[in-house]
């Protein structure tokens, strides 16, 4: 899920909690997981592995 | 009795309790009569009659020829979000039950082991969750130096009771800096030991990953005896008592937002190490800007399943701000809790590198001085940042990498508001910080 999608998604689910003023603080820290997944070291937690296992021919 | 003892520190206070010159019963009998007087807010539950019977007993064991040590005989308080026999854990909410506690938390237990009486229970940010100590059901912590403003949080009251004369060394919680924040702001010693050392059993948790124990008091010295009582491991060991050594300065970051008054401070405490022999060098650390970033995700995720029963069935009780952080972290996805995880193992080497060689890294514990109630954002420059952010910049790195740190007083700006110097060590080598931090003190004094 991208950032922009899971934004929405928790905007519209804190309006529908009656959780109207968390809406500025959603935004906030959208902006900080954003900056989290952009981290140069997050490349392998993205998925993106420094050293790919040699796995050809495994299971 | 004089109250000519109120202010002093235990390594003087504990010479007179032993020799009788100073009775523990009379010091329990004035602290309390101070403390309930207090128009501070720095108490949530006050225990005359235990804290006297402690204090009797202590004196005839004292008396008896049986002295325990330089915590018999102490007044102290706790942060009211650990287990206190005899008083109720509220943590400063509505959330909480009011029964009291029938046993104590083990660190509290260790306290009295060692002969401390226990006052009773500080006032703090509700559930720890917040840097000021204005959101509590008990109303705000009031700074001794001006009404007007925040001690600092969390461990608020637990900071006031010190710096005002109510008790002699106070327990807090440190998740972010919760312990050297306020000791920051009201010119007192606040440590951090190394994660792991201090057991959080019977601690109401914020983050588990990121809490930790540790005593706020008037000097260095005092910070060992109250560390050495309540740690779970035997001494690390002391590699000599310096007297100087290096110190690593990391500036970008950590000096980028700081108040102009607060600047000035710490550059001359800098420059009287540096005229007193220690070496200060600039010594930047890989990724801190990333600090907050990790810190946020980290916090707001293991608060939310802490409270997650409380959100549901008891949501209104919380204070707002601090119910609204707590939903938030609902929404942290369990692969940004993961990255933020990765960055975690990052900085702690970051941290690890940036120490090679050095005796320790020095650095502002507080960007800000104490900020008037109510301040919502703080302007560096033409840069405003939201208050809760500028009071946590500087210390939460170290509650997410687990190093040892202490703020030590350093100065104070125009205005008589103290600034706090942070030191950090090596992890599992807090009795050296605190010997480095020992020497810095004789030179700041």
């Amino acid at each position: 899920m991208t950032v922009d999608e899971w934004l929405s998604a928790a905007e519209t689910d804190a309006q529908r909690r009656g959780l109207k003023d968390l809406t500025p603080l959603l935004r906030t820290l959208a902006k900080a997981t954003a900056a989290l997944r952009a981290a140069e070291w997050n490349q392998r937690a993205a998925g993106v592995h420094e050293d790919p296992p040699s796995r050809a021919g495994s299971e | 009795m004089s109250d000519a003892w109120n202010h002093r520190q235990i390594r003087e206070l504990a010479p007179a309790l032993a020799g009788g010159e100073v009775s523990p019963v009379a010091l329990t009998e004035q602290v309390l009569a101070r403390a309930a007087a207090s128009p501070l807010n720095a108490f949530t539950t006050l225990l005359p009659e235990q804290a006297l019977a402690e204090a009797e007993t202590a004196a005839r064991e004292i008396a008896d020829g049986h002295y325990r040590g330089p915590l018999h005989g102490i007044p102290v308080s706790v942060k009211d979000l650990f287990l206190v026999a005899g008083a109720p854990t509220t943590a400063a909410s509505a959330v909480t039950a009011r029964t009291p506690s029938p046993h104590d938390a083990p660190v509290v237990a260790k306290l009295r082991a060692a002969g401390a009486v226990v006052l009773g229970t500080c006032n703090l940010h509700e559930f720890a969750f917040g840097t000021t100590g204005e959101d509590s059901a008990f109303g705000p912590t009031l700074h001794p130096l001006d009404t007007k403003r925040s001690p600092g949080g969390s461990s608020s009251g637990s900071a006031v009771s010190v710096a005002a004369g109510l008790a002699f060394a106070s327990l807090g919680t440190d998740t972010g800096g919760s312990v050297r924040i306020p000791a920051a702001a009201c010119g007192l010693v606040g440590l951090k030991p190394t994660a792991g050392e201090i057991t959080c059993a019977g601690v109401i948790p914020l983050a588990p990953s990121l809490d930790h124990v540790g005593p706020l008091t008037r000097s260095v010295a005092d910070a060992r005896i109250v560390y050495h009582a309540i740690r779970d491991k035997s001494p690390s060991p002391i590699l000599g008592k310096p007297t100087t050594g290096r110190l690593g300065c990391p500036r970008p970051y950590f000096f980028d937002l700081l108040d102009t008054s607060v600047r000035v401070v710490t550059e001359q405490a800098l420059t009287r190490l540096t005229d007193a022999g220690w070496l200060v060098t600039d010594t930047p650390i890989a990724h801190a800007a990333d600090t907050a970033v990790v810190c946020l995700h980290l916090v707001l995720a293991e608060a939310a399943a802490m409270h997650a029963e409380g959100l549901e069935h008891q949501p209104e009780d919380y204070t707002q701000e601090v119910r609204l952080r707590l939903e938030l972290g609902r929404y942290v996805q369990a692969e940004d809790y993961v990255r933020a995880e990765r960055g975690r193992q990052v900085l702690t080497a970051a941290v690890d590198a940036a120490l090679k060689g050095q005796s320790a890294l020095a650095l502002p514990a507080l960007a800000i001085p104490a900020h008037r109630l109510g301040t919502e954002a703080v302007d560096f420059g033409a840069t405003r940042e939201p208050l809760r952010n500028a009071m946590l910049r500087l210390t939460q790195l170290f509650n997410a990498t687990g190093h040892p740190a202490v703020s030590i007083p350093c100065g104070t700006t125009p205005d008589g508001l103290p600034v706090g110097l942070q030191l950090v060590g090596r992890r599992h080598q807090t009795d050296q910080l605190l010997a480095v931090a020992e020497a810095c003190e004789a030179v700041l004094g």
